[in-house]
């Protein structure tokens, strides 16, 4: 599926995501007061279509896990709306929110730490349907066992416990209990950086498959623009809590606009010994974003910095790649 | 013609485990070259950091041992040295730099502390000389405000800076050779890019040799002149990284280069796989190791281990078949760069 413009009205987006907030409280003193605020998502909006998969991509601390955990209601968002096959969800309590944990599931990136180890495989893939009250056992029992089929496992695997798995094996676990109850979006947060590269690709074969049969979107997250944009539709780059270019993959990679981007591009080891990169090194770290610069937040470490860059914050343009960068604003 | 600074010639290290004794090294050789930088790449597990811990003998006692080669430094062979003399090598010939800078420095200690340490430790210098040294190694790796930084404690720098710090530690006092054990992988990509820019720039400076341990190709092909790939313990093909890059000639090294997802990869597309899993030391096959994996397998790669074999000068590789399989290279080999066929043809032919 290539890029749906905005404007086709014919298909209407699964999820909608304005100017979402996301304000952690930072207690200090003895007293433990509330100071000031991380503000780990500050603003942003973007919408994912049925079937596609939009990418996510930052540094660490640029609040795209965070970001992926607001949407699936894990944090209860400061502001913004989160508005799923037309509901917004991002105030909704625990009882009306039930139908849509159905929809919306979640991969982690270390399997080992998301499978409770104490249950087997078998009763970690039932317990969503016990959870959500859906059929007696002996379905239950049926659907284990058609899952484990579909993400590659062998059915003796249903007495087993995780460490009795490999990385990938475990990850092919973790996927199966997203799917377990036949959600809509599923939020991948670096479901396959804690994985050895040929078990890597594995792991991103089975997404793609399970994507196209299944009709499911994905907001794949990840540090690894390589492997993001092989699986996604669209791209949208984080930078401290906001988005500052997204388009799709292809654009992103061929004419990357915002100097973030660019220089996160050139910064990604090319395996190949020919490859001369033209490389831009930034200076500097991520800035903390509880004191973050003013101004466009990347002007600490931008290589085309200008003056207003310091002052004025710039905002996303709205056009068919947009980006948060003064050089473009004319 | 530069001066072989390390030579490891057929290394075996064993473990004892509660399941019996494995072999994490079997019959591993490499030489490191000043200048150089040699790059060790291969999954979890291929015994990859294991070689690094044999050659700063730094194995888990009692349970490690070195069992049969030699580690010769230039010429000198470090598994006869004593436990006191070895301490003399590591840090003053032998810098490190592992994985996770906070493990690697002292939590309670100050910067300048732990820095002044290595070099008390090594030269015979005075404490403030070895103060003023410390400050020149914190600016020479990039640190901003050196001389404030020596009072600060580990947890008040971030990542980067972190291993900075570490460089600065292994490189104090000029050692021949740096063991670099996956020294960006805690890193974020932008982070990565400056510390591996950093360790080029020391190179260069100080002629050190280099030894570059990772998972990732792309680190490899960008910063090191040769290559040896790793598989379940054992060298399975070895080479400058035109070599291995341009004519993978093993199976495994030929399945990685493929499975790596590339930015000019069609999206959605499958990428190809190396099915199943690496084997667990403790029941490795009896005849090649990658027998179980190789799309290439034939009865007698179950029966035999194969040696290693020379493809031309200094491109070696542990596979029976890998005549037959040089044949049908272009149609699977390295699938290059996209749609930067001009590039690809020039480098056959050189």
């Amino acid at each position: 599926m290539s890029v749906i413009p905005l404007t086709n009205s014919s298909v209407s987006p699964l999820l909608q995501v304005r100017d979402l907030k996301m304000h952690f409280p930072v207690k200090e003193g003895i007293f433990m007061r509330t100071g000031k605020y991380n503000k780990a998502v500050d603003g942003v909006s973007f919408d994912i279509m049925p079937g596609e998969t939009l990418g996510l991509v930052g540094e660490s601390g640029c609040g795209k896990s965070t970001l992926g955990r607001c949407i699936a209601r894990l944090y209860q968002p400061t502001s913004g709306a989160v508005v799923f096959n037309g509901t917004d969800i991002s105030r909704l309590g625990r009882k009306p929110l039930m139908p849509f944990r159905r929809d919306i599931q979640m991969i982690f990136q270390d399997p080992m730490e998301s499978l409770n180890s104490r249950h087997t495989v078998g009763e970690i893939l039932e317990e969503p349907f016990i959870v959500q009250n859906i059929g007696d056992k002996a379905f239950r029992r049926q659907r284990v066992k058609e899952l484990l089929e579909v993400v590659g496992l062998p059915a003796r695997s249903v007495t087993r416990y995780p460490f009795e798995f490999s990385g990938g094996q475990r990850q092919r676990i973790g996927i199966a209990r997203s799917i377990a109850l036949n959600p809509k979006l599923i939020i991948c947060d670096e479901p396959v950086s804690a994985l050895d590269v040929s078990i890597q690709s594995q792991i991103l074969n089975l997404l793609i498959d399970l994507q196209k049969e299944f009709n499911l979107s994905y907001l794949f997250i990840a540090h690894d623009l390589a492997v993001v944009k092989h699986i996604s539709d669209r791209i949208a780059i984080m930078y401290l809590g906001k988005i500052v270019e997204s388009g799709d993959g292809e654009s992103i990679y061929r004419t990357a606009r915002h100097p973030y981007t660019q220089s996160l591009i050139s910064a990604i080891p090319v395996p190949d010994p020919h490859h001369k990169s033209q490389r831009q090194v930034l200076v500097g770290d991520v800035p903390s974003p509880i004191n973050p610069p003013s101004g466009c937040a990347f002007h600490t470490r931008c290589p085309k910095v200008m003056a207003m860059c310091r002052s004025a914050a710039p905002v996303l343009s709205t056009d068919r790649q947009p980006v948060s960068c003064h050089l473009y604003n004319t | 013609m530069s001066e072989t600074i390390l030579s490891v010639r057929n290394l075996v290290t064993e473990f004892d485990t509660d399941e019996g004794r494995v072999r994490a090294v079997d019959d591993v050789s490499f030489d490191v070259k000043a200048g150089h930088t040699l790059g060790i790449v291969g999954e979890s597990g291929c015994g990859k950091s294991v070689t690094a811990l044999s050659i700063m003998r730094l194995l888990p006692q009692p349970i490690g041992q070195i069992v049969g080669g030699q580690i010769l430094l230039q010429g000198e062979d470090l598994r006869q040295l004593s436990i006191e003399k070895m301490q003399k090598i590591r840090g003053a010939r032998i810098g490190m730099v592992f994985q996770e800078p906070m493990t690697a420095l002292n939590p309670v200690h100050t910067i300048g502390r732990q820095l002044t340490e290595v070099l008390l430790l090594h030269k015979p210098i005075s404490k403030n000389q070895a103060l003023r040294e410390a400050v020149a190694m914190l600016d020479k790796v990039g640190i901003p405000a050196p001389d404030i930084r020596m009072g600060e404690y580990p947890h008040q720098l971030s990542g980067g800076m972190r291993q900075r710090v570490v460089i600065a530690m292994a490189l104090a006092c000029q050692p021949s050779l740096l063991i670099a054990d996956e020294p960006t992988t805690a890193l974020d990509v932008t982070i990565q890019a400056q510390i591996l820019e950093l360790i080029k720039e020391l190179q260069n400076d100080m002629g050190m040799a280099v030894m570059l341990i990772t998972h990732d190709l792309g680190v490899i092909a960008e910063t090191c002149s040769s290559v040896v790939v790793m598989y379940a313990g054992k060298v399975a093909e070895k080479g400058s990284v035109y070599d291995v890059f341009d004519h993978p000639t093993h199976p495994y090294t030929r399945g990685l280069l493929e499975s790596i997802p590339r930015l000019d990869s069609v999206p959605k597309s499958h990428l190809s796989i190396i099915p199943g899993m690496v084997p667990g030391l403790l029941d490795l096959p009896a005849g090649c190791r990658f027998e179980n994996r190789c799309r290439f397998r034939k009865d007698s790669c179950t029966r035999a281990v194969p040696s290693i074999e020379t493809v031309n000068s200094g491109h070696e590789v542990s596979c029976f078949e890998w005549r037959d399989l040089k044949e049908n290279a272009s149609v699977n080999g390295n699938p290059g760069t996209g749609g930067d066929s001009a590039t690809f043809k020039m480098s056959a032919v050189a």
